[in-house]
């Protein structure tokens, strides 16, 4: 097995570990590592712009991460920790990362909700298709219904219409009074409301519905619950996702504090662990420029550049309260916890239904006996899901926190 | 409210004793400081085997493995229950001698077991690796999702009247009752101490100590292992008491997920994953069936075998009790005696001749009265 040490070790290659490793090296003295499970760093968001980038602040975060004192792993995906130390699985086998800091910058994924017909092949994840069709998923021509909550929507809508999809409409769970809220605060948000605005006129002309939600989905169409009326609308695909859940297994398996579902830190970003840091989606649901901010903070706290890390509480005070309004703007509607009948599969890797869990108090019997959340996804879909539907927190996270094969555990 | 029985634990074996005795149309109620089936039983294997270890495991696995083949009719589907049987797996010659030594052993308790030389073995498990002197086919042994059978045995004594009470937690045990740890007292005719792993806290006559295991499962492979698979050389891993001690013992579940042990190591009371443990474990299987090596793991778990001194379970009244027994104490067999170990403990309560005897089991064996 192969054996390497570093200073500070950021897992995750997105936003916020790009900007810690940047920041970190600031300090001349130390090592930085950064290991992503994908074939390219830049996370959820950047990966695919990388080498024809749009981003002025990704395309300057690469070229500074090309530092020699900078290592990049690729394709590596972290598995457990062990002491001081992380186990990842990469196509060459394991490897164990030693580090005397910790910043986690995990990122987050796509929440999913039951209902009748969201395991059909043409049904997908709003951001899930995105990243379908940034593989190769040709949608020229599709009629494409994109649905849930956030502002996912909009940005998977734009991106599916710039590939030649014909978005049929996009319905919004939220109501007109939470999102007049949440627009009026992004005048406090200057890069956030240009971003809005053209996002808005190139997807002019579609339909977008707010106050409404799926009931349920078959092959040819979607039915939507819109003030109190119901609505078939027909399309080929359905890309339907309910905003973001952070992505906290790795920072519970160390041990690390967590609240309300998201990752406690203090002003330097430090979790409940010293040394181990934490930045981003996992500390709560923020986007691109609180990731930027808090990765920042992060990598100076982590490298003792405290001064560094002072300057920039005052902007991350911004992002933070950006993350407050997102979260109270798309929080998510009692309706959709009464969509799943009782035969709709909950648990698609183990198909459990929904009629098989509501006997159970919590999700560690739930599990024990029906084996929700015991597949191969290890619950980070259901897992979401069960707590909206039945408040269920209490995940337990044990190694590997990833599939693995058995000869790396 | 007052009851005949008071069984403390709802294992699968408190869960059997509770269906056993409700039958017998005695009131049960049934405390659990957790869940139903969260301590050892859920980290178990659920393997139903035959085993001759000695005499008396011997006849209490026997007697148990029938009662579940009886039951094998009445469970639900979840419960997964599987005839794929058991091959212990010879590597050399010398173990093939001991698979002809047991062999004849199981065929003079009435058990058939088949002698397979490598080819046959190979046949039946093409993903052993070539080699391999051979084996011991035993059919009548079987799988089941013990975790869904606990459940059924629970059902079935709650539809006989047994009241349960999880989220309860027992703080002393006397030949009046139980007391909790809220203060409420509990009057019952017979206290049972099923409480697995911690059954000598509450009855510190009974010396059980806790044996560490790890498992490991993988997704969905169906058909790679085809019985439940055992390296002969457990034995020698499993009793060899002292170290830590690994051995190739791998299951297959009707997902198609391979459920992969086994470890044992005494004196360990964190519940966290030993990595070296748990290498020396895996390494042990790829020995064995070198394919499992890139068989995606989806999850390792721990968990504690309630082990005692000679390998045998406490079945029975404990010394210096009237009206307390225990059935605890059963190791990594728990999920095949446990029926066994409900009915002979009916019998002792009940005054009636027990199906075997029972003499093996009680607890006055290793314990002088004080």
């Amino acid at each position: 097995m192969n054996k390497v040490t570093t200073d500070v070790l950021i897992v995750g290659g997105g936003p916020a570990g790009m900007s810690a490793a940047v920041a970190a090296s600031g300090n001349d003295d130390v090592r930085i590592t950064v290991v992503d499970d994908n074939p390219r760093i830049g996370g959820q968001i950047w990966r695919a712009e990388l080498g024809k980038l749009k981003s002025v602040e990704a395309l300057e975060l690469l070229a500074l991460l090309d530092q020699q004192w900078i290592t990049l792993v690729n394709n590596a995906s972290v598995f457990s920790n062990d002491g001081s130390s992380v186990l990842a699985e990469t196509p060459s086998g394991r490897i164990q990362i030693e580090y005397k800091s910790l910043i986690l910058a995990t990122g987050a994924r796509e929440r999913l909700l039951p209902f009748p017909g969201w395991t059909l092949p043409n049904v997908l994840g709003a951001a899930g298709l995105q990243a379908l069709v940034k593989g190769g998923l040709d949608v020229q021509d599709k009629r494409i219904v994109v649905a849930g909550t956030g502002p996912l929507l909009l940005v998977a809508a734009e991106y599916l219409t710039s590939k030649g999809a014909r978005i049929v409409a996009i319905c919004e769970q939220t109501t007109n009074k939470k999102l007049d809220r949440f627009a009026l605060g992004l005048w406090r948000s200057p890069s956030k409301i240009v971003q809005g605005i053209s996002l808005r006129s190139k997807l002019r002309g579609i339909p977008y519905y707010r106050n409404a939600w799926v009931t349920k989905a078959d092959l040819q169409s979607v039915t939507i619950q819109h003030f109190g009326q119901t609505t078939d609308i027909e399309c080929d695909m359905f890309a339907c996702g309910f905003h973001l859940v952070p992505n906290i297994e790795l920072a519970q398996l160390l041990g690390c504090e967590v609240a309300d579902g998201f990752v406690s830190v203090d002003d330097y970003q430090q979790t409940s662990i010293s040394d181990v840091y934490c930045a981003g989606e996992p500390t709560s649901i923020g986007g691109v420029e609180a990731a930027v901010v808090e990765g920042k903070i992060a990598g100076f706290a982590a490298t003792g550049q405290i001064i560094e890390a002072n300057s920039l509480f005052r902007a991350r005070k911004k992002t933070t309260a950006f993350a407050k309004a997102l979260d109270q703007a798309f929080e998510l509607r009692d309706e959709l916890k009464t969509l799943a009948a009782s035969s709709t599969i909950v648990c698609r890797c183990e198909d459990v239904q929904y009629g098989k869990l509501t006997d159970h108090d919590d999700f560690r019997m739930a599990k024990l006996q029906t084996r929700c959340g015991m597949g191969a996804c290890q619950g980070r879909i259901c897992g979401a899901a069960v707590e909206f539907l039945f408040g269920w927190k209490d995940r337990s996270v044990r190694p590997p926190i990833f599939p693995v094969k058995m000869e790396n555990l | 409210m007052s009851y005949d029985v008071v069984i403390v634990g709802s294992g699968i074996v408190g869960a059997a004793c509770a269906a056993s005795l409700s039958a017998s149309r005695l009131r049960v109620l049934v405390l659990d400081s957790s869940g139903i089936a969260t301590g050892t039983t859920a980290a178990g294997m659920g393997h139903i085997v035959l085993m001759d270890d000695s005499e008396a495991q011997l006849a209490l696995t026997g007697y148990s493995r029938k009662l579940w083949n009886t039951l094998a009719q009445e469970l639900p589907a979840d419960a997964e229950y599987e005839h794929c049987g058991t091959i212990w797996v010879a590597a050399d010659e010398d173990e093939m001698n001991e698979v002809r030594r047991k062999q004849i052993v199981y065929a003079s308790h009435g058990s058939d077991a088949e002698i397979l030389d490598g080819r046959a073995l190979r046949e039946l498990e093409p993903n052993l690796r070539g080699g391999l002197a051979g084996g011991l086919l035993v059919q009548d042994d079987s799988v089941v999702y013990q975790l869904c059978a606990t459940k059924f045995l629970i059902e079935r004594a709650a539809r006989y009247g047994t009241t349960i009470r999880t989220g309860t937690n027992v703080i002393e045990i006397s030949d009046d009752g139980v007391r909790l740890e809220n203060g409420e007292v509990i009057a019952a005719g017979v206290i049972i101490n099923a409480a697995g792993v911690f059954a000598s806290e509450l009855s510190p006559e009974l010396k059980i100590v806790k044996r560490k295991g790890h498992l490991a499962i993988t997704e969905r492979y169906p058909n790679f292992v085809r019985h439940q698979l055992i390296e002969l050389g457990y034995l020698k891993s499993a009793h060899g008491s002292d170290g830590d001690s690994v051995a190739f013992n791998v299951q297959p579940r009707i997902t198609g997920q391979i459920l992969l042990g086994s470890s044992r190591q005494f004196g360990v009371e964190s519940n966290q994953i030993d990595f070296e443990i748990l290498k020396r474990m895996t390494n042990r299987a790829f020995e064995y069936m070198p394919d499992l090596k890139t068989l995606s793991t989806v999850r390792v778990w721990t968990g504690f075998r309630p082990a005692t001194s000679d390998n045998l379970p406490y079945i029975g009244k404990i010394p210096g009790h009237e009206n307390v027994y225990a059935a605890a104490g059963h190791e990594g067999l728990g999920i095949t005696t446990s029926l066994g170990t409900a009915e002979l403990l009916t019998s002792a309560i009940l005054g009636k001749k027990p199906a075997i005897p029972i003499e093996p089991y009680l607890p006055s064996r290793t314990i002088t009265e004080h």
